[in-house]
């Protein structure tokens, strides 16, 4: 299971989240979603540190954040 | 694996209509994540404006109103006083409540009516182009303000949350923005505390959040967030404006 | 059942909670003041909602909103605060929420006078507000009748889940007469509102709105209101008064209909057939029952507190086929009898009065 998900036909690619991640890991894509924009994805998962931080800062609700539970 | 963000349980799955990079979408996660927490969501029924945010009842998974513009605190006083044990709110923007909407707003909150007001300050007026807001910040260019919004002849901006913390019906009072990780995290909290202040059964309560509009104000979404940090807060310091006084001390 | 001596805003105010209605939001104005006096005090006694709004908007929004609920709610006015209710009243015909508005006309235009009128009549019947909708409207002329229309307003407005109004005037708002109440309506055997915002608990969210973005669907909204608005007709109320073989047939509402049923008796004792009729429910109209009763009649005459408002009605709803003539007195002068009965004897001899035939 992945760390960080982004549901890509939601972005709007606003670009808001590459902006906060701490780890530098969210991009927009080349590609383009059925809305018509680059959506936001993350190329290096095990970077991620289920911050939160661009989760908490998408206004589409893009992202669903996970983590290791902790024995 | 356990989740640690998905997306609350009382918003639907709808995509919005906003902007990309609209913080209006961070403000109903906000709300909406709230209503989970307190386990509130069929309990409560909000009250949509007139504005970008008159959508806002396609996006929350609640029973809702959809109110004439400015109309909200009225049409909420009329919910809860016939409902006083739900959980009554307004989803409202600066052009619905602090111009047409100001006597509403201020009366529902003299009154103490209580109900939960959150009031997104953009500092213009979105739905319809781009027009000067009450909460317009002085110099700021809009469609009607287009060499910047001048005190000489186009008065000055209104501070909400310090009007309104001035009235002894109003118990709760805060300013927050969304421009940031951590300033969303304070923002929840005071939306959080807004509401659990409604439930105790206190009196109004309203959190201000301030809020960008890349579209109308000319910026990218990035550029936006830094324009409420560098141009609305000073003008809009953030902050509790009104605390309880047993909950001071 | 004991009669009770009664001004006709307590007598409508008392009625009101007699059938139901628990929740008020108003603001002061004359000449209505006694319906808010009333329910400020007997509200909270029955476990009610008073509540004195900013304004008339505030208040017919607070209206909507409680409606939005379920509840019986209501506000009263009179002419100035009405326009103002205007907003509200056309959000709650296109959200389609009951609720009963009560105007107690007083003269206009502008702030007018506080002396009754008739001078709302089109506001009322016409819609008011902005884009295609209808009020009932139900139109009492004694305070008995006050009485047991707002009880029916109150079911109408949930049977057809629509605005109704009660078009007074300060006339009778403010005449005492002996009226009998009606028992309390059992609150527990009100109409079910599956469709009211009460907490989505087991069930889909409902939504209290009227936008509709697509301009189909509020085509199709449009229609679905048209087909409601006739379905009214079969609501149509009026009381006729002497009108068989009558020559000329009064017309009028209101405080108005006392008077020129008055002048039906002064005719007759004088040897000129007049009948009158009054129309009830003035939306909707009773027409066929106003064609049947001036089918005979070679004149009309309506009697109004307006400078011609139900004259345009009864000539559109008698087609134009009886010269219909006219007698008002505006600004919060009322007719009297002597005047009315000039004008019956003018128009009986040359078939002319002050109004166009």
């Amino acid at each position: 299971m992945l760390n960080v998900e982004f549901d890509e036909e939601r972005c709007k690619g606003c670009e808001i989240c590459t902006s906060v991640c701490p780890k530098n890991i969210v991009v927009m894509a080349d590609r383009l979603n059925a809305m018509g924009y680059h959506p936001a994805t993350v190329i290096e998962q095990e970077k991620c540190i289920s911050c939160s931080f661009c989760a908490r800062m998408c206004p589409d609700v893009v992202i669903t954040v996970r983590k290791e539970e902790r024995k | 694996m356990i989740t640690v963000f998905e997306r609350p349980a009382a918003l639907t799955s709808a995509k919005t209509h906003y902007c990309p990079g609209c913080t209006h979408g961070i403000i109903h996660r906000l709300v909406a994540e709230v209503i989970d927490e307190l386990g509130i969501r069929e309990e409560t029924i909000g009250v949509s404006p007139v504005g970008c945010s008159v959508l806002a009842y396609n996006y929350f998974n609640i029973d809702m109103q959809e109110a004439a513009h400015g109309r909200a605190p009225a049409v909420a006083t009329g919910i809860k006083r016939v409902f006083p044990r739900k959980v009554v709110f307004t989803y409202q923007g600066d052009g619905d409540l602090a111009s047409i909407g100001i006597g509403e707003i201020v009366h529902a909150a003299a009154r103490g009516e209580k109900f939960t007001t959150i009031f997104v300050n953009n500092a213009i007026y979105g739905m319809t182009g781009g027009q000067m807001a009450p909460t317009t910040i002085l110099g700021q260019e809009s469609m009607t303000s287009p060499d910047g919004r001048n005190p000489a002849t186009q008065g000055y901006p209104i501070r909400v949350a310090e009007m309104l913390a001035t009235l002894e019906g109003a118990v709760y009072i805060a300013r927050v923005s969304v421009h940031n990780p951590q300033e969303v995290a304070r923002a929840k909290k005071a939306i959080k505390t807004a509401f659990e202040l409604q439930i105790a059964g206190k009196g109004f309560s309203l959190v201000e959040v301030l809020s960008s509009c890349p579209t109308n104000w000319g910026y990218t979404p990035t550029e936006s967030l830094k324009w409420i940090a560098d141009k609305m807060i000073p003008v809009y310091p953030l902050g509790v404006k009104k605390p309880l006084e047993e909950e001071k001390s | 059942m004991v009669k009770v001596l009664m001004k006709g805003n307590e007598a409508l105010a008392e009625a009101a909670i007699r059938a139901g209605c628990r929740y008020f939001f108003g603001y002061p104005i004359t000449p209505q003041n006694e319906i808010p006096h009333y329910l400020s005090k007997r509200l909270p006694e029955v476990g009610g909602v008073f509540v004195q709004a900013e304004s008339e908007i505030a208040a017919i929004n607070m209206v909507y909103g409680a409606a939005g609920c379920g509840a019986r709610v209501m506000t009263s006015s009179s002419s100035p605060g009405i326009s103002l209710k205007m907003e509200g009243i056309t959000y709650m015909a296109g959200a389609e929420l009951p609720c009963v508005i009560v105007n107690i006309q007083r003269g206009g235009p502008g702030l007018g006078s506080i002396q009754p009128a008739q001078s709302d009549y089109f506001q009322a019947v016409k819609g008011g507000g902005h884009g295609d909708y209808k009020l009932l409207v139900l139109a009492p002329a004694t305070i008995q009748e006050m009485v047991n229309l707002m009880g029916k307003a109150f079911d109408l407005a949930d049977e057809y889940r629509n605005p109704v109004m009660i078009l007074g005037d300060g006339i009778l708002g403010q005449m005492m007469e002996a009226v009998e109440l009606p028992e309390q309506k059992d609150l527990g055997k009100l109409p079910d509102k599956p469709w009211a915002t009460t907490g989505a608990k087991g069930r889909a969210p409902n939504l209290i709105n009227s936008l509709y973005l697509d301009a189909s669907e509020l085509e199709k909204h449009n229609h679905h209101l048209q087909r409601k608005y006739e379905r009214m007709a079969k609501e149509m109320l009026w009381e006729e008064y002497k009108t068989d073989g009558a020559d000329i047939v009064l017309v009028g509402y209101g405080s108005s209909a006392r008077i020129a049923r008055a002048v039906v008796d002064k005719a007759r004792a004088e040897g000129i057939k007049a009948g009158l009729f009054r129309p009830i429910s003035l939306f909707p109209f009773p027409k066929p029952a106003l064609q049947a009763a001036c089918a005979q009649a070679k004149n009309v005459l309506t009697v109004e507190m307006s400078m011609g408002q139900l004259v345009e009605d009864v000539r559109y709803n008698l087609e134009f086929k009886v010269p219909v003539h006219f007698y008002g007195r505006a600004g919060g002068m009322v007719p009297t009898t002597r005047d009315v009965m000039e004008e019956v004897k003018r128009i009986v001899s040359n078939g002319e009065g002050g109004g166009t035939v």
